[in-house]
């Protein structure tokens, strides 16, 4: 045994890396995967066995790396993957988690789900092909999550003959676009996953290129913004009151921090009520601190006994987002049953759930060309589009551009519960959205923001 | 008062970076939190495995000081180990727990449930465990359950939809987005919810080191008398082991699961201390239900079948 225990503190203060993976059906991106669980030594020995032997099962000389991720039998009859599915795996500077997202058109909503928890997404290209459709549409979704990172991998480099320009040439058509889309940070990888140039290793055939390979981008890539200028938000979830002779008077805000920092004798509000208080301690799991962030689950002490429950939004004064009835924003359609104009929903937000009516469907966005389509109406599977809705109660929104926690809900059918829509409040994409197609369809705008 | 400066993650990262382990705790602790809000009575599935002890640690967390308010459920299957029995009772009574108890043996002996001829009484426990799920009408059931355990758990969503037969059905699964988890469900209905779904292995026992967590002395290095089934250890007992053929022998070993004794397999180890059990986990090439439960290789998908009617 060679492990040390120094080796083993090492191992607990890595960070954790949240990413996930876009590409079409022949990409190679369970190949990618494969390499990088494989590389990074955590496909095991009884796993690679299993696929082995299911490999012979169906005749197949060489092991089906796809087998090791198609966890479904409905996936492993079809050789397709329907589902997400979450990945671990793990290097000696970082933990991580991949959410790892079925390729075909018809399962946007997995990729929006996989992107909505993700820090960074791969999406690849067939270095033959270049930017597709698919491609585009992969980095619209990324750009409309707000991901904060992109990394564009140029697969099958191996079938080009390693060459500069056909690599040069995509990098560029996918940054402009990206770019144009609000897309903050995008890195270029040539790689060919098959060979495994760049993906865990350096290549020998692409000297040409200086950059990181995609393991190494994964394991420095920054995790966490500046907090100190984010807007602090506390979403109540349970209050805590022991009522024990030992916590007589104890009466704790539990919630997990959505965004920002908060600290001991700030002064906060709390929405709806706009009622104040101060902070008077900080609770982390037991432990007291006098300064907590986001991601941390923390419980709030405050000066004075004012009504709180589940649902409400603790906030600095003076820092607090507008709360109204009418919200309007993207949402990605997630269900196989439409969402139309006059519908009753559910908005969860946060930790609150309103009852709210659809008021408008102002467009849906065609993400092959991001062309927009006036009124349609209703929208289905995997569509995206502008809806306005009207809630019951006021609810405190931030754009989603600000906060991607205290700026998302859910649209739930109140009849059986289905997640019906994922919303973002606020505008769509943070870049000018210059892309050919709609500058002739979209009206002229005079801030950058692109409203379709 | 403490006051804890910045975790200082690698130099990329900013001060505000949260360690994995940190990361995992709080999102496990929030999705306790948004279970006590929302749903009228949930129970956490406790085994007296370190993935539900893990479990309970994080609900004590959770609400402290106030008590942890879920109750205990045991599936007991009639072939438990002694020394994971004893930690049981021992925890519930000392954080004051409420503990039910659905019973394999009782169902066998009424005539409910039929022994498998392999002995195994793992499949066995769907039934009971469903059927009091219904009874007691429990509406949000925690699992220990993480997803890279099994390539079927690696599609479980953290709130899994459970029909009135206690189903799962992974075609229509709800999409998880963003940390906005749908509890909602019908009379009849439940919700299982996996906090752990995020870790892994090596995970969990870091963090029972880091926060010295006691544990069943199964865990650790000891001497027992084992006899070899299908490539494992098992432990020889009145369960049903060893058979003809099968001979029992004294080895140094330890347990990576608890479960069944008829289906669960020790590795020899000789590791004593965590800190030897983290490092063997570190280098070791089998995954933890590989190195040691049968009854995942009955079949490629035996698993998502067992799910599928409504096991853990």
């Amino acid at each position: 045994m060679t492990t040390t225990t120094e080796q083993l503190a090492d191992l607990s203060a890595t960070t954790l890396l949240r990413f996930a993976t876009a590409g079409s059906v022949d990409d190679g991106k369970s190949t990618l995967v494969g390499r990088l669980l494989h590389d990074s030594k955590s496909v095991l020995t009884d796993q690679l066995e299993a696929v082995e032997h299911a490999s012979r099962n169906r005749g197949q000389e060489t092991p089906d790396l796809a087998l090791l991720t198609d966890g479904l039998r409905a996936e492993r009859e079809q050789g397709i993957t329907i589902d997400v599915a979450y990945r671990y795996f793990a290097t000696a500077r970082r933990r991580f988690i991949l959410a790892d997202t079925p390729g075909h058109v018809q399962y946007t909503r997995n990729m929006v789900t996989g992107a909505s928890t993700a820090d960074l997404a791969v999406v690849l290209v067939d270095a033959r092909n270049g930017v597709i459709e698919q491609t585009r549409r992969h980095a619209a979704v990324a750009a409309l999550l707000r991901v904060p990172h992109v990394v564009l991998a140029v697969n099958k480099m191996d079938l080009v003959d390693y060459a500069e320009p056909v690599f040069a040439k995509i990098a560029e058509e996918f940054t402009a676009y990206a770019s144009d889309l609000g897309v903050p940070e995008i890195t270029a990888i040539p790689i060919s996953a098959l060979a495994g140039d760049n993906v865990v290793e350096p290549s020998a055939n692409m000297d040409w290129y200086g950059g990181p390979t995609v393991l190494e981008h994964l394991e420095t890539v920054p995790v966490s913004h500046d907090l100190t200028s984010c807007h602090a938000r506390l979403p109540v979830q349970v209050v805590i009151r022991p009522q024990t002779a030992e916590h007589p008077d104890y009466r704790g805000y539990a919630g997990q921090i959505a965004a920002g920092t908060f600290r001991v004798g700030e002064s906060v509000t709390v929405l709806p009520s706009g009622r104040t208080s101060k902070v008077s301690g900080i609770d982390l799991l037991g432990k007291s601190v006098d300064v907590a962030w986001t991601p941390q689950s923390v419980t709030l002490l405050l000066e004075d006994d004012i009504d709180i429950s589940r649902g409400d939004l603790i906030v600095p004064t003076g820092d607090a987002p507008a709360t109204s009835q009418d919200v309007e924003a993207t949402v990605c359609h997630v269900a196989d049953q439409p969402l139309a104009v006059g519908q009753r929903v559910l908005l969860k937000h946060t930790t609150r759930t309103v009852k709210a009516i659809v008021k408008e469907i102002p467009s849906r966005l065609t993400l092959d060309d991001l062309s927009q389509h006036p009124e349609p109406g209703q929208l289905v599977a995997n569509d995206i589009g502008r809806v306005k809705v009207r809630t019951a109660e006021p609810v405190a929104l931030d754009d989603y551009a600000d906060s991607r926690r205290t700026g998302s809900f859910l649209l739930i059918d109140p009849s059986d519960g289905t997640t019906l829509a994922a919303g973002m409040a606020g505008e769509a994409f943070g870049g000018k959205a210059h892309a050919a197609h709609a500058e002739e369809t979209a009206p002229a705008s005079d801030d950058d923001g692109w409203d379709f | 008062m403490t006051t804890v400066a910045p975790t200082t993650g690698e130099e990329t990262d900013s001060p505000y970076a949260l360690s994995h382990l940190d990361a995992l705790e709080s999102e496990a602790v929030h999705i306790f939190r948004e279970v006590a809000g929302e749903f009228e009575r949930p129970v956490i599935l406790f085994s007296g495995g370190k993935d539900s002890i893990v479990m309970l640690h994080l609900a004590l967390k959770a609400f402290a000081p106030a008590p942890v308010p879920f109750t205990l459920l045991h599936v007991d299957t009639g072939h438990n180990f002694p020394e994971v029995l004893e930690y049981r009772d021992r925890v519930v009574a000392e954080h004051g727990l409420r503990l039910h108890v659905a019973s394999v043996q009782e169902y066998i002996d009424r005539g409910a449930l039929k022994e498998r001829p392999d002995g195994t009484r793992n499949p066995l426990q769907t039934v009971p465990l469903t059927e009091k799920i219904q009874a007691e009408r429990f509406d949000a059931v925690f699992g220990g359950g993480r997803r890279d355990e099994e390539k079927a758990r690696a599609k479980e969503r953290v709130f899994s939809l459970r029909d009135e037969f206690s189903q799962w059905d992974p075609r229509r699964q709800r999409p998880e987005l963003w940390q906005l988890y749908n509890g909602r469900h019908a009379p009849g209905e439940h919700v299982r919810v996996f906090p752990l779904s995020n870790w892994t292995e090596l995970d969990v026992w870091q963090y029972i080191a880091r926060e010295g967590i006691a544990l069943p002395e199964i865990y650790f290095a000891h001497e027992r008398d084992v006899f070899k089934r299908s490539g494992m250890w098992l432990t020889a007992g009145e369960w049903g082991g060893p058979k003809d053929g099968e001979s029992v022998e004294k080895r140094l070993i330890r347990y990576r699961t608890v479960g069944d004794m008829s289906c669960t397999g020790a590795v020899d180890s000789d590791a004593t201390t965590l800190d030897a059990v983290i490092a063997e986990i570190a280098a070791s090439r089998l995954t933890e239900r590989g190195a040691t439960r049968a009854d995942d290789k009955m079949s490629e998908a035996a698993m998502e079948d067992r799910k599928r009617e409504g096991y853990f």
